[in-house]
């Protein structure tokens, strides 16, 4: 495998800073007709180079927006990025010339979408797609971008990959046309790769087998993935480091042992207890979190969470909770009690009342 | 979040059967030519399948997409006509069933879709949506805007809700609108085909509890059909594995996690990922190779052998069938054997 041999434009010098890609107080609005959804409020989390980190959440929690924000990717006019930065090695990519945005999207910073039917072009042949994005961006022959793309759909897992190559995109199955996408996605060995929900629409014996893909070529190639999902058991496989979002803000974050081990933030609590688990004793009933997020054409001012939340005081409807850290330094949350001692799923509601008057007489 | 945390307790579930089906076949013809058409082959989504549910109890169908669970559900309900085979519903042969009398064994068997955006009209209102099956059994007359708005309020929603449409509802709320509607007839079986997937987690958890709820209450019996196997665990009493238009396990719910017996239940259950970061990346994962074969030229003989890491020469001869091998309860593999792939 050549990978890495593959010629590369100059590159800037690297800044003094072990993060690849710094996302800080990213705000991202659409305008509609009805008026402004603030899809991301707020939002700030690093990636390290190699690592994979997880972003989870429900849908409309602004998870892809996020993604669409990094990769400069929004639709327009509607939506646009109204505050904070975006770094991709020290320099902030919001403020860049479209050009030059153009030129390291793909390049240094690719993406695999959830639906590969829709990202891919019906009327072209895998092979001339994938090495479209060669001759786009490297002094590549047309004959070596063809023989790459082969290289590269071999390397992720199609079989006679020659003959698959001249193929269009509706003569794979779901499965296969996600390693289509992955053999594109890293075609120009990039250093981060955005998997936006890359399993949803897949059965989970292909599933398995895409993570393992996507694992894979971490590992040979050295990049960072930001994985979007809002399958807990996806990410418990093969993330690093997970943020939990909810209503375009960050909720918690943690490394991936602390998050499943200890984690502070009830809406995460929640997540955890609804998910169906085959390794567990079955639950008569799973737990719920009552109703449906919030709109963010007018979230909830204070906590965004405290409407469905079993532990509401009436502080949470007052104040936003900022982030804060919890027991380990790298844990974020962003809840009022996250410090208070035996804040966990198991504390009841009446207790943290009754031990919140103790406190405050 | 109200958790109540109880034990799984083993649900009364009376003998009797609801539903046999023997031997159903549905082969979709492909055909060649415009006048004179002539048959080249056939699709066989569904090739001999044989199984009952009992009152009261559900029965998961769980198998990758391609695999045959939706034509199974279409075939139950006389949607489709089966190609050969049987299907009984209260002893009663429907196979055959035609006019009058299909119209009143379709009133015992309702369905809740998979995507609650396409099967709900969105031109009628969520009454008109609910009401319709009592419009069409002549019974709106005889208070059916009280039945619908105990319906809505049975499943989740306010009566109020029963002038708005459907758009104004997010996924989960539409998913009640349409069991609301499957509930009205009071039917003796429900199809459930795919009802959570596309539900966002904490949704997913509502409409599970809800539709557990609606079976204590009422004594339904659900037929759930799901690629997910974790959300079937939660859901059903007995599970059916389909491969491929064929059955290759059927289980009690428990049994079937705990020692599955065929390699392709093995490596289903094996693909369910866990939301644990310790167990998840400790346990050996059986990840099956390629897509599943084309069911208008099924492999010879077993039909899972081209994915199967068991797989010997008898398997390309000699199909399996599905009878008990000595574990209890009956698979489609010569080489069954239990195998423990949760941690």
């Amino acid at each position: 495998m050549s990978a890495a041999a593959l010629p590369r434009q100059p590159e800037a010098p690297e800044p003094a800073s072990d993060a690849l890609l710094q996302v800080e107080d990213l705000k991202t609005v659409f305008h509609t007709e009805v008026g402004i959804v603030h899809a991301v409020d707020g939002v700030s989390f690093e990636v390290n180079s190699r690592e994979v980190l997880a972003i989870v959440g429900e849908s409309g929690c602004g998870k892809t927006v996020t993604a669409l924000s990094i990769m400069g990717l929004l639709p327009r006019p509607a939506g646009q990025i109204v505050g904070g930065s975006i770094r991709y090695r020290g320099r902030d990519m919001v403020r860049m010339h479209p050009e030059e945005r153009r030129a390291m999207r793909g390049d240094r910073i690719a993406m695999i979408f959830q639906d590969p039917l829709t990202a891919l072009n019906p009327v072209h042949r895998v092979g001339a797609q994938i090495a479209e994005l060669m001759l786009a961006h490297r002094d590549i022959s047309r004959r070596d971008a063809w023989a790459r793309a082969v290289e590269l759909l071999k390397l992720v897992g199609i079989p006679s990959a020659g003959e698959r190559a001249r193929d269009y995109p509706h003569q794979f199955s779901g499965g296969m046309r996600q390693r289509v996408m992955i053999a594109m996605a890293i075609a120009l060995d990039p250093d981060l790769l955005i998997a936006d929900e890359p399993t949803t629409a897949l059965d989970v014996t292909v599933q398995a087998q895409i993570l393992r893909v996507l694992l894979d070529v971490r590992e040979r190639f050295g990049m960072a993935i930001v994985l979007i999902t809002h399958d807990l058991g996806v990410v418990a496989g093969v993330a690093d480091r997970v943020v939990v979002m909810y209503a375009g803000k960050k909720i918690e974050e943690a490394d991936v042992h602390t998050l499943y081990g200890n984690p502070k933030h009830p809406y995460t609590w929640g997540l955890l207890g609804s998910t169906t688990r085959v390794d567990r004793p079955r639950l008569e009933q799973l737990v719920q979190i009552p109703g449906a997020p919030p709109s963010l054409l007018n979230p909830p001012p204070a906590c965004r969470f405290a409407p469905r939340c079993s532990y509401t005081q009436s502080l949470c409807r007052s104040e936003y909770p900022e982030l804060r850290q919890a027991n380990a330094a790298e844990h974020l949350v962003g809840c009022h009690f996250a410090n208070l001692e035996g804040w966990g799923p198991g504390l009841s509601a009446s207790e943290l009342a009754s031990r919140l008057e103790g406190a405050v007489p | 979040m109200s958790v109540a945390t109880k034990q799984a307790q083993v649900p009364r579930r009376s003998r009797q059967e609801l539903v046999r089906v023997t031997d159903l076949v549905k082969h979709f013809p492909i055909t060649l030519g415009i006048v004179f058409r002539r048959q080249v082959g056939a699709v066989q989504a569904v090739d001999g399948i044989s199984f009952s549910i009992r009152k009261g109890e559900t029965l998961g169908l769980v198998g990758e997409s391609g695999s045959g669970k939706s034509t199974t559900a279409r075939l139950l309900l006389r949607l489709l006509d089966p190609t050969s085979g049987r299907v009984e519903l209260e002893g009663e042969d429907i196979t055959a069933a035609s006019g009058s009398r299909l119209r009143k064994v379709r009133q015992e068997m309702q369905m809740i879709f998979q995507d609650p955006y396409a099967s709900l009209d969105p031109r009628m209102t969520v009454r008109d949506i609910v009401g319709e099956p009592l419009v069409v059994w002549n019974r709106w007359k005889n208070g059916g805007a009280a039945r619908v708005a105990e319906l809505l309020e049975r499943v989740g929603l306010h009566p109020d809700h029963a002038n708005r449409f459907p758009h104004e509802f997010s996924g989960g709320q539409r998913q009640r609108i349409g069991i609301a509607r499957a509930l009205a007839l009071q039917p003796k079986l429900i199809l459930c085909d795919e009802p959570v997937s596309a539900l966002d987690v904490s949704v997913r958890a509502q409409i599970l509890n809800l539709l557990a709820g609606l079976q204590r209450d009422f004594d339904l019996t659900y037929l759930f059909i799901s690629h997910d196997l974790s959300v079937v665990r939660q859901v059903a009493d007995r599970v059916a594995v389909m491969y491929l238009g064929k059955l290759v396990e059927v289980a009690d719910r428990d049994e079937l996690y705990r020692r599955p017996v065929h390699p392709y239940t093995q490596a289903l259950v094996s693909a369910v990922p866990i939301p644990d970061p310790i167990k998840e990346r400790k346990r050996q994962h059986i990840v099956l190779h390629g897509d599943i074969p084309s069911p208008a030229n099924p492999p010879s003989g077993c039909r899972f052998r081209t994915r199967c890491f068991k797989a010997q020469q008898i398997c390309a001869e000699q199909e399996p069938e599905l009878v008990d091998r000595g574990h209890g309860h009956p698979s489609a593999c010569h080489f069954a054997e239990p195998m423990e792939v949760i941690p």
